[in-house]
C-alpha cells in the first residue's frame, strides 16, 4: 500500500477546512447583497414614511418601523436596569459558591428557552394574569426578559476586565464598594457595557415568536397611541406578507425585509464600532 | 448616606437574583396554562400518532418526532461544518484572516430568523424543489438547512473556545515530535478539545429545537409521523411551529388553548436539559482554563 505523503494530508485537510469556511461566509454575503439589490427597488419616502394600503400590497409600513422602535424603547427601559444590576451584583457581589452557580445556570437556561415559550409565558402571565392585553407593554416585558441573558453576561464581563487594582485603590482612599462601582468601576466598564446592551436590544428587535400572541397586529393602519395600544412590528410583518397575504408583490417583501436587515445590523455596526474604539482608547 | 448606600447594594442583590425569579416564573406559568390538557387528554391519546386538534384529537407523536427530524438534520450539518471553521479560524488562518471572518460570522447570528424564513421560502426551497427533484421545497431538509445556518456561530464561537483551552504546550509537544501541523491537530488539539466541542454540539441542538419562525415558514407544516428515508423530503411540522401557527387561532382556556402550553413545556423542559448539560461542561473547562460562559 502505498502511504500517502502525511504533507500531502495535511494540504487537502487544510484544504477542506477552507472550503468549510467558504461555505460558512459566502452565504451570508449572498443573502446581504441579494436582499440589498432586490429591496433597494421598493425603498422610497412613500415606503418608509407611509401606510399601507389596499390589503397591504401597496404603500408603505410606517406603522411597522415605529411599533419596533416603541418595543425596542420598551425593551430598553426594562432590561437595562434589571440587566446592569444583576451584572454588578455577578460582578462585584457574587461570591463563589454553590447559590452563585445556580443564578448562572438560570441565566444560561433563560439564554435557552425558545422563543416561542417566551410567547406563551408573556402571554400567560402579562397579556392575560395582569391584564395588560395584547400590547407593547406586554411585548416589551417578554422581549426585556429575553434579552437579559445577553445584557448580562456582556455588563458582567465588561465589569470584571476593569482591573483589580482599581477596586484596592478606591478602598485605600476610603471609598466604600458602592463608591468604587459607581465613581471608578461603571464609568470605565461603561463601552462594554453599552455593546452588550445594543446586542441585546439587537435581539429584541429582530424576534418575531415571542410578539406574536403578546403585541402582533396583523394590520393597523395608525399608529399605536399608547402603551397600551396592540402594534405592527418589522418582523411579524414581514413574516404576515411572506406567508398570510395572497398575491403580496415580492418587492414590498425585499424592501421590508432590507429595512429590518438594516435596522437590526446597523444597530450591530454600531455596537461592535464601540468596542473596537474603546479597546483602542482604554487606559489599562 | 449610609442607609442610601444599603438600599442600593441591596436593591443590586435583589437584581443578581432576578434571573432565578425569572426562569421560575416562566415554568410556573407553563405549568399554570398548561398542566389541565393532561387531565383534559388521557395519556394514551397525547401519546397517539394523530394531531387533527379542530376533531379534538392531540396525539403529541407527529411534533415530537418533527422536531427532532428537523434538529438532526441541522445538526449533522452544522456540527462538522461549524467545527471545521473554528479548527481553521484557531489553527489555521492567519490573523488578518481570522480578524476580517470572525466577526461575518457574528453577523449571521445577527440576521433575524424571520428573514432568514422569507430567503427560505423565495430561494432555497424553489432550489432545493428543483435540484433535488422533491415534490415540494417546503421539507423538513429546508428547515434543517437553515437551522443549521442559524445554529453555525453558536458552535464555532463555542468549540473555537474549546481549542483555545487547549494549551500550547501540547501543540509544542507534538510539533517537536515531528508531527505536521494536521497530524497536531487531528491526533492532539482535537482529541483534548472534545468536551468543548460536545458542549458546541449540546447548544447547537438547544437553538435548534427552539427555533421557531423560520422552522415554521419552510417546513410546509404537515402533522405526520416522518417515517423512512424519504422523510427529509416531506412536509413536517415541529412542536415551536405548532405553537406559533395555532396559538392565534384558540379559544382561551379550551383545551387546545392548554395542550399548546403543554408543548411549550416539553420544549422548557428540554432545551432546559440540554442547557444544563451544556453549562456543567463549561463550567468544568472553565475552571481549567479562561473561557467565555454565554456566546
Amino acid at each position: 500500500m502505498i502511504r500517502l505523503d502525511s504533507l500531502l494530508i495535511q494540504r487537502i485537510a487544510f484544504g477542506l477546512l477552507t472550503l468549510a469556511t467558504v461555505v460558512v461566509v459566502v452565504p451570508l454575503v449572498a443573502v446581504l447583497l441579494f436582499i440589498f439589490l432586490q429591496g433597494i427597488r421598493a425603498i422610497s419616502p412613500t415606503f418608509i414614511f407611509g401606510m399601507p394600503s389596499e390589503g397591504m400590497t401597496a404603500g408603505g409600513i410606517w406603522p411597522a418601523i415605529v411599533g419596533t422602535l416603541y418595543l425596542t424603547l420598551g425593551t430598553a427601559l426594562f432590561a437595562i436596569p434589571i440587566g446592569l444590576g444583576a451584572a454588578i451584583y455577578l460582578a462585584e457581589y457574587a461570591q463563589d459558591n454553590a447559590l452563585t452557580r445556580i443564578l448562572r445556570l438560570a441565566i444560561i437556561n433563560l439564554a435557552g428557552v425558545p422563543s416561542v415559550v417566551y410567547g406563551l409565558f408573556g402571554l400567560g402571565l402579562f397579556v392575560l394574569f395582569l391584564n395588560f392585553g395584547t400590547s407593547i407593554v406586554a411585548g416589551s416585558l417578554t422581549l426585556g426578559i429575553l434579552t437579559l441573558p445577553v445584557i448580562i453576561s456582556t455588563s458582567e464581563e465588561a465589569l470584571r476586565a476593569v482591573p483589580q487594582s482599581y477596586r484596592i485603590v478606591n478602598a485605600s482612599l476610603g471609598g466604600t464598594r458602592w463608591e468604587g462601582i459607581r465613581e471608578i468601576i461603571l464609568p470605565q466598564a461603561m463601552p462594554g457595557i453599552l455593546t452588550g446592551v445594543i446586542l441585546g436590544l439587537n435581539r429584541a428587535a429582530g424576534e418575531t415568536a415571542p410578539i406574536l400572541f403578546t403585541v402582533a397586529a396583523f394590520f393597523l393602519p395608525r399608529l399605536p397611541g399608547s402603551p397600551f395600544d396592540q402594534a405592527m412590528a418589522l418582523p411579524y410583518h414581514l413574516f404576515v406578507i411572506a406567508t398570510q397575504v395572497p398575491g403580496m408583490p415580492v418587492q414590498i417583501q425585499y424592501g421590508t425585509a432590507l429595512v429590518l436587515i438594516i435596522f437590526v445590523l446597523g444597530m450591530n455596526l454600531i455596537a461592535t464600532a464601540i468596542r473596537q474604539y474603546y479597546r483602542r482608547r482604554r487606559a489599562w | 448616606m449610609a442607609t442610601r448606600e444599603w438600599i442600593i447594594e441591596n436593591t443590586i442583590r435583589v437584581l443578581g437574583f432576578s434571573g432565578i425569579g425569572f426562569v421560575a416564573l416562566i415554568f410556573l406559568f407553563l405549568l399554570k396554562e398548561g398542566l389541565p390538557a393532561f387531565w383534559e387528554v388521557a395519556p394514551q391519546e397525547m401519546i397517539g400518532t394523530r394531531w387533527y386538534p379542530t376533531l379534538g384529537i392531540y396525539g403529541l407523536t407527529p411534533l415530537i418526532l418533527g422536531s427532532l427530524l428537523v434538529t438532526i438534520g441541522a445538526v449533522l450539518i452544522a456540527v462538522p461544518l461549524g467545527v471545521a471553521v473554528a479548527v481553521f479560524l484557531g489553527e489555521v488562518a492567519p490573523e488578518w484572516v481570522r480578524d476580517l471572518l470572525k466577526p461575518m460570522i457574528e453577523v449571521i447570528a445577527g440576521i433575524p430568523s424571520v428573514v432568514l424564513g422569507f430567503l427560505g421560502i423565495v430561494a432555497l426551497s424553489q432550489w432545493i424543489r428543483v435540484n433535488l427533484d422533491a415534490p415540494t421545497g417546503l421539507s423538513a431538509i429546508t428547515g434543517s438547512l437553515l437551522l443549521a445556518y442559524m445554529a453555525l456561530p453558536t458552535i464555532i464561537s463555542v468549540a473555537e473556545d474549546a481549542l483555545d483551552a487547549v494549551p500550547n504546550s501540547y501543540r509544542d509537544a507534538a510539533l517537536a515530535l515531528g508531527a505536521t501541523k494536521w497530524q497536531t491537530i487531528w491526533r492532539v488539539v482535537l482529541p483534548s478539545a472534545k468536551t468543548g466541542i460536545l458542549t458546541a454540539v449540546m447548544l447547537g441542538v438547544g437553538r435548534a429545537l427552539g427555533e421557531t419562525m423560520a422552522v415554521m415558514m419552510v417546513t410546509g407544516n404537515a402533522a405526520r409521523i416522518p417515517l423512512g428515508l424519504d422523510a427529509f423530503f416531506k412536509p413536517v411540522r415541529t412542536m415551536t411551529a405548532t405553537i406559533a401557527a395555532e396559538m392565534g387561532e384558540v379559544a382561551q382556556g379550551s383545551t387546545h388553548y392548554h395542550i399548546l402550553f403543554a408543548v411549550g413545556i416539553v420544549l422548557f423542559v428540554l432545551t432546559f436539559l440540554i442547557n444544563a448539560l451544556a453549562a456543567i461542561a463549561i463550567f468544568r473547562q472553565k475552571r481549567q482554563s479562561g473561557g467565555r460562559l454565554l456566546s
